[in-house]
């Protein structure tokens, strides 16, 4: 029997177990003067049998699925025309296999020929199995919908039990996210111990020369196969928290405090989102406008101002797109703690003469400084981990320079750099890109709390 | 209705003429003409919502940074039109300074908080001038004993009273000649509430003082004359022992004894 079909039958199982005990405790006589009115009201009562039928029903058919297949698989063996099967798990194995295909329709032929001979006692104990599933599952429903109905009367709380239930699936919805985090951790952490195996974790982090080339033979040439990680993190460091950072922080503040200090609603309501625009755009396509048109022109400009280092795979390229990037974030972030500085302030500022750019600049800022830099903070991890405009428009030449027109590479470019292409998944080359990755992980986890924690103190500043 | 007499003070310090105030198309003052004068303190009293915070708001053009906002009539300071083209607000605002219904000290020290108007209008270029005129504040403000060991200490670190008595001190920094109090109490408990009465009597005469209030006790402990605002218009304008021992309007009197309001 098909999921989807059992899944139907028991949702209206339990639409009608819900109908059913609510028109039960809506039915309940209305409480005399002076009594107590009923704890919970008839909708919760329905929810609490509904939940009663669906549950159990669920449990069961899940069950179910996961015993049906051997089950299904003894009957065929056990039909007389299984006995010539050989006895080899593997051949058996396969066998049944092309029987199930055959069964369900999915192959028209098979290649063995005692598959279309088992194929429709195959079909025919899965309808049964499936059948019997169902009928299981209804049962398992009915039982508990009647379980639930028999204790729907006026002094019974079902209120709580279904609420205790919405509290469980919430917690576990939240839980989701954090297992999922800390299986990400776990995997990065583990892949990492291999990589700080074959190479010191002395050397990976305060290595000043990275070469990951190692030697797939033992004669190869140029295999140099060092990590010294360095030039990646300066990379880094100088693309997304410097240049990116020389960019978005002026003109997003600048954007935030002319949003809400200056701008007419009119001009607020097509301007802020215009801006938001910015942050939907998939950062892909900031990285061919970066690798396009802003490189080639720098490198022009470079030139013409007599760089003769001046790189088309420059790290002022990929920072200044990254920038432009990263401002929605800063400029929304700044625009939130400003809006939240309370207008007492302003008025009190206002109110001894202080004209509106002296109220802004000492102490509108001022007071939303700690959400300004949380704001800062957290676009700073978010152009570190930033990836397709620094693979598009950065190099891949591990540089360490602080020449804006030279090319540098970043730790997210090296990670797809080491994992694309042939390698095998335990070479000291494929591990450093887990190593990186925790590095970077570590890092903007840092970059987050520390932000989180500034904007948390500053709004309780002003409970 | 008996249009009610603006009642002449010798040389006013603030007047106001047939003055009307607008959010929008609602018309939120009608037709108030009242004088302000130096020596004494005036009480605005009203019911809720009567305009008596709007009215005071145009004393010192704080109505213009609400968007909707329209002033008609004259006011006057020294017989200069506030509302001229050529007023220069900040100049205005730094003679008739302003205490909010809320304490409002800036996220900064206690001497910043004091300092931060005489430094916007350039009142003190040496270190040693400026620390004066922070001590002066304080004293005036009463709160320099208080506060003189902290003074790099938050503002906001401060009780509600003391906190309103910074915000008093930092109007009083500005040497202002005008000082407007929008329920200055309201969020005060009892016995801050009487600390910045003994104030208002302190600071009388050295300042023109106007004190929007909602505590009738009040308008009559700290003012002597007071200004009675009903929905908008101004019932009844008049020494304060004779508007709440005599009041000639009935509304006034009504709203006196507990009536409404």
């Amino acid at each position: 029997m098909s999921a989807p079909f059992l899944l139907i039958v028991i949702i209206g199982l339990a639409i009608a177990a819900w109908f059913t005990a609510r028109a039960r405790a809506a039915a309940f006589a209305p409480p005399t003067d002076g009594a107590q009115r009923p704890h919970s009201r008839p909708g919760q009562h329905g929810w609490y049998t509904a939940l009663w039928v669906a549950i159990p029903a669920l449990i069961v058919a899940a069950a179910w699925n996961v015993a049906s297949p051997a089950l299904v698989t003894r009957a065929v063996l056990a039909e007389p025309a299984a006995a010539s099967i050989p006895a080899d798990p593997l051949e058996r194995g396969a066998i049944l296999a092309e029987t199930r295909a055959l069964a369900t329709g999915r192959v028209a032929a098979a290649f063995h020929h005692q598959a279309p001979v088992l194929a429709p006692a195959y079909a025919a104990a899965r309808l049964r199995y499936g059948l019997m599933g169902l009928a299981l599952a209804i049962v398992a429903g009915l039982a508990g919908g009647a379980y639930a109905y028999s204790r729907v009367r006026p002094d019974f709380r079902a209120r709580t039990p279904v609420e205790r239930l919405v509290m469980a699936l919430l917690l576990i919805a939240s839980l989701i996210a954090i297992l999922t985090t800390i299986g990400i951790v776990a995997s990065l952490l583990f892949e990492s111990l291999r990589f700080f195996a074959k190479v010191s974790i002395v050397e990976f982090l305060f290595g000043l020369h990275w070469s990951p080339q190692t030697a797939m033979r033992a004669d190869q040439v140029g295999a140099s196969g060092t990590f010294g990680a360095v030039p990646l993190f300066w990379g880094t460091i100088f693309i997304g928290a410097i240049i990116a950072m020389i960019v978005a922080i002026p003109l997003g503040l600048m954007s935030a405090i002319f949003l809400t200090q200056y701008a007419t609603p009119t001009v607020r309501r097509w301007v802020k989102p215009l801006l938001e625009v910015l942050a939907g755009v998939p950062s892909v396509v900031y990285g061919y406008f970066a690798a396009l048109t802003i490189a080639p022109a720098i490198r022009t400009a470079g030139l013409a101002m007599g760089i003769s280092s001046a790189s088309s795979e420059s790290a002022l390229a990929a920072g200044l797109v990254m920038g432009v990037m990263i401002i929605p974030f800063v400029s929304s972030m700044a625009d939130d703690s400003l809006a939240a500085v309370p207008q007492s302030m302003r008025d009190g500022s206002l109110a001894m003469g202080a004209t509106q750019s002296e109220t802004i600049r000492k102490v509108l800022v001022p007071a939303a400084l700690p959400g300004i830099v949380g704001g800062v903070l957290l676009a700073v991890s978010r152009a570190i981990g930033e990836t397709m405009i620094v693979v598009m428009a950065a190099g891949l030449a591990a540089n360490l320079t602080a020449n804006p027109f030279a090319s540098v590479t970043t730790v997210t470019t090296q990670i797809v750099q080491l994992l694309t292409g042939d390698q095998e998944f335990d070479s000291a080359k494929t591990l450093a890109a887990f190593a990186l990755g925790l590095v970077l992980f570590v890092v903007t986890l840092l970059l987050n709390i520390v932000a989180l924690r500034v904007v948390k103190k500053y709004r309780e500043a002003y409970e | 209705m008996l249009e009610p007499r603006p009642l002449k003070v010798d040389a006013p310090k603030m007047t106001a003429r047939s003055v009307n105030v607008y959010y929008g198309a609602k018309q939120a003052i009608r037709n108030v003409s009242i004088d302000v004068s130096m020596e004494d303190v005036t009480a605005f009293i009203g019911p809720s919502g009567c305009g008596k915070s709007t009215f005071l708001r145009t004393l010192n053009r704080m109505n213009d940074t609400v968007a909707s906002a329209r002033v008609e009539g004259d006011i006057t300071l020294d017989g200069e039109d506030i509302y001229a083209p050529d007023m220069d607000v900040v100049q205005l605002r730094a003679r008739v300074g302003m205490v909010f219904q809320k304490p409002n000290p800036f996220p900064k020290s206690i001497y910043e908080n004091v300092a931060y108007g005489a430094r916007i209008h350039g009142l003190a270029s040496a270190r040693a001038d400026m620390d004066q005129i922070v001590e002066r504040s304080l004293r005036r403000a009463g709160l320099w004993d208080e506060v003189k060991d902290r003074l790099h200490d938050s503002g906001t670190a401060l009780s509600g009273g003391q906190q309103q008595r910074l915000c008093i001190a930092r109007a009083i920094a500005v040497d202002p000649e005008v000082i407007l109090m929008d329920e200055p109490c309201s969020a005060l408990d009892p016995i801050a509430t009487a600390r910045i009465e003994e104030l208002i009597h302190e600071l009388r005469g050295r300042y023109a003082i106007v004190i929007v209030t909602h505590n009738m006790q009040q308008a009559a402990r700290v003012s002597q004359r007071t200004a009675f605002f009903h929905l908008g218009t101004l019932v009844e304008y008049g020494s304060t022992s004779e508007m709440f021992t005599n009041p000639r309007e009935t509304r006034t009197k009504d709203y006196i004894t507990g009536r409404y309001g």
